[in-house]
């Protein structure tokens, strides 16, 4: 298992979100986190992502995967929708967790920014400024920084979060690539179509615990299953 | 033009004049570099509550009567930073209100305290200095102008050093922490060197008018630049740039240094606003 969840609870002050959920990703697997609003899939985010400690329970990682090389690919803040900086600068910001006491890139380091920008397609936006992209551009160049930091797991926030439905394609085509070549991908997404059809797995975290884990075919079968790909997704 | 030559010759072979032209130059190029920074973390106003702090600080130093003020105002002002800075998404008072807060205290109590205590005939005339600037940057003594010229190289060598991590914590602080970097770590350093480029300028425009050259340059340089490399290299030499027109000035005109560099800043705004007009017609 790459990385492994067992009976967690967190919540803020006082108030759990989330609690007593387990479950597990092994190398290679294609994970969606799907709920309604504010069943705590962002906050699940945050603790994978060591930003927030849980309340109890334990986030284990194994299989030769440290702490450090989980890829991230946020929603957007507000700050960085004026901020300025090229594509370029945004994706070699990737490398720094390969830097060490290191203060500057090294040529391995602004090769592989070049290499990640080339698979996604963005190469020749390199010197564009990144408030001025689509936000499918936006996107890709997110997902080209993470891939600078780790090729082992990826966790991505609503991909998709915004774009018209050619880009939100793409955006899922280039995903499911980067799986097929080995990523462990974890996915939070409001699109239950896309996450039924790309994911291996399905993490579906209810209200009053009514959770599943598993497999996508048997997600389909499920009780939650069957009622949230019913509603479309809850909110639709 | 030559009579002005002149008496800029003649001002210039005096060495307090040049000392504050050099540290007047090296206080603009500081406060630019975190300028970038500050303004794209919507920190703008940290200049303004840390000088008020460093103000405060001023105010004790002079009633204990230290006889070197910076080595007691500068490692309080460090120390506010720190918590400044510190306090992110998880506290009960938000950035602004406790800068806001901060701010008021540390200028309504340091004044309280200088009237309390001061022993000086000209307190309202101590006061304005410390606010407005405007005569520290010619009383400056060597050992002032090397302690001056020396934090301000350490400061450029850190941001130099840094340059990299800064930006990274500057457009994504959550993405930094979670790939396994110490986010933490260069929020602190970056918060030590804003203090200290914050003591620095005190002596250039004073108190009140520190953010000024912490901001104008930044947002001047955001209007036509659009990468994080160029815009600042564009703030540094916009604010070098106005520091030593508006010294020159002041010296010719016989205006407050501090207030003539603010004014020069605003023009230097408003011509990058043209500039940035014209070229988004083209």
């Amino acid at each position: 298992m790459q990385l492994t969840c067992q009976n967690l609870t967190i919540g803020y002050e006082g108030t759990a979100v989330i609690s007593g959920l387990s479950f597990s990703v092994s190398a290679g697997d294609y994970l969606c986190i799907v709920g309604e609003n504010g069943s705590g899939k962002t906050t699940l985010m945050k603790a994978l992502l060591r930003l927030k400690s849980p309340d109890s329970g334990h986030i284990i990682t194994g299989e030769g995967l440290a702490v450090n090389e989980i890829g991230y690919m946020p929603q957007q803040t507000a700050a960085q929708k004026d901020f300025p900086a090229s594509v370029r600068e945004v994706v070699r910001s990737g490398c720094l967790n390969r830097c060490g006491l290191r203060p500057f890139y090294s040529k391995r380091e602004k090769q592989m920014a070049e290499e990640n920008m080339e698979r996604l397609g963005i190469s020749d936006l390199a010197t564009r400024c990144y408030r001025e992209l689509s936000g499918g551009q936006q996107q890709r160049t997110l997902l080209a920084r993470a891939l600078c930091a780790t090729r082992k797991i990826l966790l991505l926030d609503e991909p998709a979060a915004g774009l018209d439905p050619g880009a939100a394609h793409e955006m899922y085509d280039i995903i499911k690539t980067l799986n097929d070549s080995g990523t462990t991908i974890i996915m939070i997404s409001h699109d239950i179509g896309a996450s039924v059809k790309y994911a291996s797995h399905i993490l579906h975290i209810g209200k009053q615990n009514a959770s599943f884990f598993g497999k996508t075919a048997d997600y389909l079968k499920s009780e939650a299953g069957l009622q949230y790909v019913e509603s479309g997704g809850g909110e639709q | 033009m030559i009579e002005m030559l002149d008496t800029l010759a003649h001002y210039f072979s005096f060495p307090f004049v040049r000392y504050a032209m050099i540290v007047g130059v090296l206080i603009a190029l500081c406060s630019s570099l975190l300028g970038v920074t500050l303004v794209l973390k919507r920190f703008s106003f940290i200049g303004d509550g840390l000088a008020h702090v460093a103000f405060g600080a001023a105010a004790i130093a002079t009633a204990l009567s230290f006889t070197n003020n910076i080595l007691f105002i500068l490692p309080v002002t460090i120390i506010c930073a720190i918590l400044l800075l510190r306090t992110g998404q998880n506290t009960k008072i938000k950035g602004d209100a406790s800068i806001a807060m901060l701010s008021v205290g540390a200028l309504g109590l340091g004044y309280l305290i200088m009237n309390i205590f001061s022993t000086s005939a000209n307190l309202a005339g101590d006061v304005c200095t410390v606010l407005f600037g405007s005569i520290s940057i010619l009383t400056l003594t060597i050992t002032e102008v090397w302690l001056s010229a020396g934090l301000s190289v350490l400061v450029i060598a850190v941001f130099l050093l840094f340059y990299n991590r800064i930006f990274a914590v500057t457009f994504d602080e959550d993405f930094v922490k979670a790939t396994g970097n110490r986010a933490k770590m260069y929020n602190l350093i970056l918060s030590v060197v804003i203090a200290v480029v914050i003591v620095l300028a005190m002596n250039l425009v004073g108190a009140l008018l520190i953010s000024a050259l912490v901001i104008f340059p930044a947002i001047s340089a955001m209007r036509i630049y659009k990468t994080f490399k160029a815009v600042t290299i564009c703030s540094v030499s916009m604010s070098v740039t106005c520091a030593a027109l508006g010294i020159v000035i002041s010296i010719l005109a016989g205006t407050p240094v501090g207030s003539t560099i603010v004014a020069v800043n605003i023009a230097g705004f408003a011509i990058f606003n043209a500039v940035a007009l014209v070229l988004r017609r083209v």
